[in-house]
């Protein structure tokens, strides 16, 4: 059954077998989330500011070498371990959407959140960047602007799932599957990424979750991460 | 039977020639009251022009490297220290911990021998004292330079306010921020409690400024009875009550890092290791800190002689060989439990590109001390023991080093692995702090009565030596 209220459970599936490594996510979560560049500089240095990467291993010897993509953001864990060391409250388990959220008008910037994820999922601004002409244009009215100082992660898009809830409520009927995208899924040439309601059963992202190919990552840490992953059963090739 | 008898005399006097004269001993060569005082005065009050030259360029320094690079990065952003993901917390932490380990030397030299009544503590509790002070001061200010925002730095005080928004008292930052005011406070009161008695001496003998300084700090004392009894009971009580809170600040420093689950942090030992690394680097910055005022201030060499540093020796002895253990104890149970994240990043830190930091660790707090320190000759050299002191404060860096930074680049996903180098701003900070350490500590030597005077007075009058038969025998009397 589909939620009309808050109350929905959502959940990402992301197959590695279909993923290309072209990165439209890690561009389209970008500017969806006002994602500020910090420069080649900065970047070289390793503090490129992007919600979502694509991991890339390597798999064989050279020359059979294949890649091996993953891309990984916030796991929006169920047990997060970024949670219970903030100390001020600023990294929260929202009740309604069951993920994490990230305050950040509240962060004071301890980084504590960003060492204990062990997805390293967190980036931070380390500086105010400026968001130069025409790019200004391209902000999302939906999403905070953050300043420096201040930890910062996907969020599921969760602007989206409000937009795509308050819409179901206007119209009385409850949210479709597949109705609410977020911008990483929704730029996915290969529809690797599907995105959906995980309490309903019947959902898109419930039934290709149950996949034999599925694993998440680290489940050894018990965090109970909201990203299934699926790789090689043949299922699409693979 | 006889020749027996002989030869076992014989070795008796060779023996008791060996033996030292207990005039060594600062408790076995007293001085006059007067001339004590005098002394201690003298040393306070004499200041070369070396002296202000030191002040007044490490007071820049402080300015400076300190207060300028930080307000700098306050203005520009935390980006301009190096740290980086994975690695989110670099040096200022390693120094955090390092300032808080350091201030556990005063606590522990003063309250905990005092509680044992070790003796040889009377002449350098004050010493060991300030540094727990001015130390947490240093330390305490890194919790603040770190933060991405510290113009917010109040949201993580419990404080009434109208969004009823309170700190989140599971997190051990929180937990930290208490510890160390809590320590703060009782160690600077602990300061000065014994400290009344000395300065009411100094308010008796002095002119001037100082005269109205000491009248106002020394709260009327006039050495009573009355006033001596409830003095005791105070230094009583508060030397068993810091234990505790000592004991519980370095805990909680350490569940900065055991109450997360990043690998190689996440660990039960943590405290007690914490502790012992502490009073390691602690114990031995009172030495260091020792030869430095035996050898600048006047009189001290009568007050600070090399009887003790033999016996701190012995205890930093001790506490490298207890250190050792936590740290063989770390890989032994990684070992046996067998997650191989950990056990491959321990094996990091031996054999990875900064393995020299884990080396230079083990070298400074095992291979030194344990090589040099089981003798009592260099134990009882100052200038040797200045040395081997630093170089444990250097491997005890390291150590910090090694579980920070280090630790934090060794992610579980490969594709993760992050190295960090610190970067100007933080060096210049870091340096800063070491700068108002010594600033501060150089300023108050010249303000309140180094050596507890009162309390190696009442040391000397309970030790003597009394003649039996035709040797003198050393005697204690028990004060309490």
């Amino acid at each position: 059954m589909a939620n009309t209220e808050n109350t929905g459970k959502w959940g990402m599936v992301i197959d590695t077998d279909r993923c290309t490594g072209c990165m439209a996510c890690v561009t389209a979560c970008a500017m969806e989330n006002n994602i500020p560049w910090t420069g080649e500089e900065e970047a070289g240095y390793g503090r490129g500011m992007h919600w979502i990467r694509v991991q890339r291993l390597w798999h064989g010897e050279y020359p059979e070498v294949k890649p091996e993509f993953t891309p990984t953001m916030c796991q929006q864990c169920g047990h997060a371990p970024c949670e219970p060391v903030c100390p001020v409250f600023a990294t929260v388990h929202s009740e309604a959407e069951q993920i994490n959220l990230q305050v950040y008008n509240r962060c004071v910037g301890t980084r504590y959140c960003g060492n204990n994820c062990p997805y390293t999922a967190r980036t931070f601004n380390f500086f105010d960047h400026e968001f130069p002409t025409p790019m200004d244009f391209y902000l999302n009215p939906d999403v905070t602007v953050r300043r420096r100082g201040v930890m910062e992660k996907c969020t599921f898009c969760v602007q989206r799932i409000h937009k795509g809830q308050e819409k179901a409520r206007a119209e009385g009927r409850p949210v479709k599957d597949g109705e609410i995208v977020p911008a990483c899924a929704q730029a996915c040439p290969a529809d690797a990424i599907v995105f959906g309601d995980m309490s309903d059963s019947e959902s898109q992202v419930s039934h290709i979750a149950r996949s034999e190919r599925r694993y998440q990552l680290l489940p050894e840490l018990g965090t109970e991460p909201r990203v299934t992953y699926l790789k090689g059963g043949g299922y699409y090739g693979g | 039977m006889a020749a027996d008898a002989q030869s076992l005399t014989d070795m008796q006097i060779a023996r008791y020639e060996e033996e030292e004269d207990p005039r060594q001993h600062l408790m076995f060569d007293p001085r006059p009251r007067e001339e004590m005082n005098r002394m201690v005065l003298e040393a306070m009050q004499t200041t070369t022009p070396r002296y202000w030259i030191t002040v007044g360029i490490l007071g820049l320094l402080v300015a400076l490297l300190l207060f300028g690079a930080w307000g700098n990065m306050i203005l520009n952003g935390i980006g301009l220290a190096g740290v980086r993901p994975p690695i989110y917390w670099g040096i200022f932490i390693v120094t955090f911990v390092f300032w808080i380990g350091i201030s556990h030397a005063g606590t522990f030299v003063s309250a905990i021998l005092r509680v044992f009544k070790a003796e040889f503590r009377r002449p350098f509790t004050r010493a060991a004292e300030l540094m727990t002070t001015f130390g947490l001061a240093a330390g305490a200010l890194y919790p603040l330079i770190h933060l991405g925002r510290v113009w917010v730095f109040y949201w993580m005080m419990p404080y009434p306010n109208a969004r009823w928004l309170w700190p989140n008292f599971r997190s051990a930052l929180v937990w930290d921020f208490l510890a160390i005011t809590t320590y703060l406070l009782s160690s600077t009161i602990y300061l000065y409690l014994p400290l009344i008695p000395d300065l009411a001496m100094a308010r008796d003998r002095t002119e001037g400024w100082r005269h109205y300084f000491y009248m106002v700090l020394s709260l009327g004392w006039r050495g009573t009875e009355a006033e001596w009894l409830r003095l005791r009971k105070a230094i009583g009580i508060f030397a068993f009550a810091i234990i505790p809170v000592m004991f519980s600040v370095h805990t909680i420093v350490s569940w900065d890092f055991a109450a997360t689950q990043v690998a190689g942090w996440s660990s039960t030992i943590f405290g007690p290791y914490f502790i012992v690394g502490a009073i390691l680097s602690g114990v031995s910055a009172v030495i260091t800190i020792l030869f430095v005022l035996r050898s600048t201030m006047k009189n001290m060499k009568y007050f600070i002689r090399p009887e003790h540093f033999n016996a701190l020796g012995k205890l930093v002895l001790v506490f490298s060989m207890s250190w050792a253990y936590f740290f063989f104890n770390e890989y032994l149970l990684h070992w046996y439990g067998g997650y191989k994240v950990v056990r491959d990043l321990l094996m990091h830190h031996a054999t990875g590109p900064a393995a020299w930091i884990w080396y230079t660790m083990l070298i400074c707090n095992v291979a030194i001390p344990w090589l040099t320190l089981w003798n009592k000759k260099i134990r009882s050299n100052p200038t040797a023991m200045f040395v081997i002191t630093l170089l444990i404060n250097v491997g005890m860096f390291a150590e910090r080093y090694t579980i920070i930074p280090l630790t934090l680049g060794y992610q579980r996903f490969p594709f993760n692995w992050g190295q960090y180098t610190p970067r100007l701003t933080e060096i210049s900070i870091v340096l800063g702090t070491f700068c108002l350490f010594i600033f501060l500590y150089m300023v108050v030597s010249r303000l309140i009565p180094l050596v507890p005077v009162w309390e190696v007075q009442e040391g000397q009058h309970a030790h003597t030596l009394r003649k039996v038969g035709k040797s003198e025998v050393p005697s204690v009397t028990e004060l309490d």
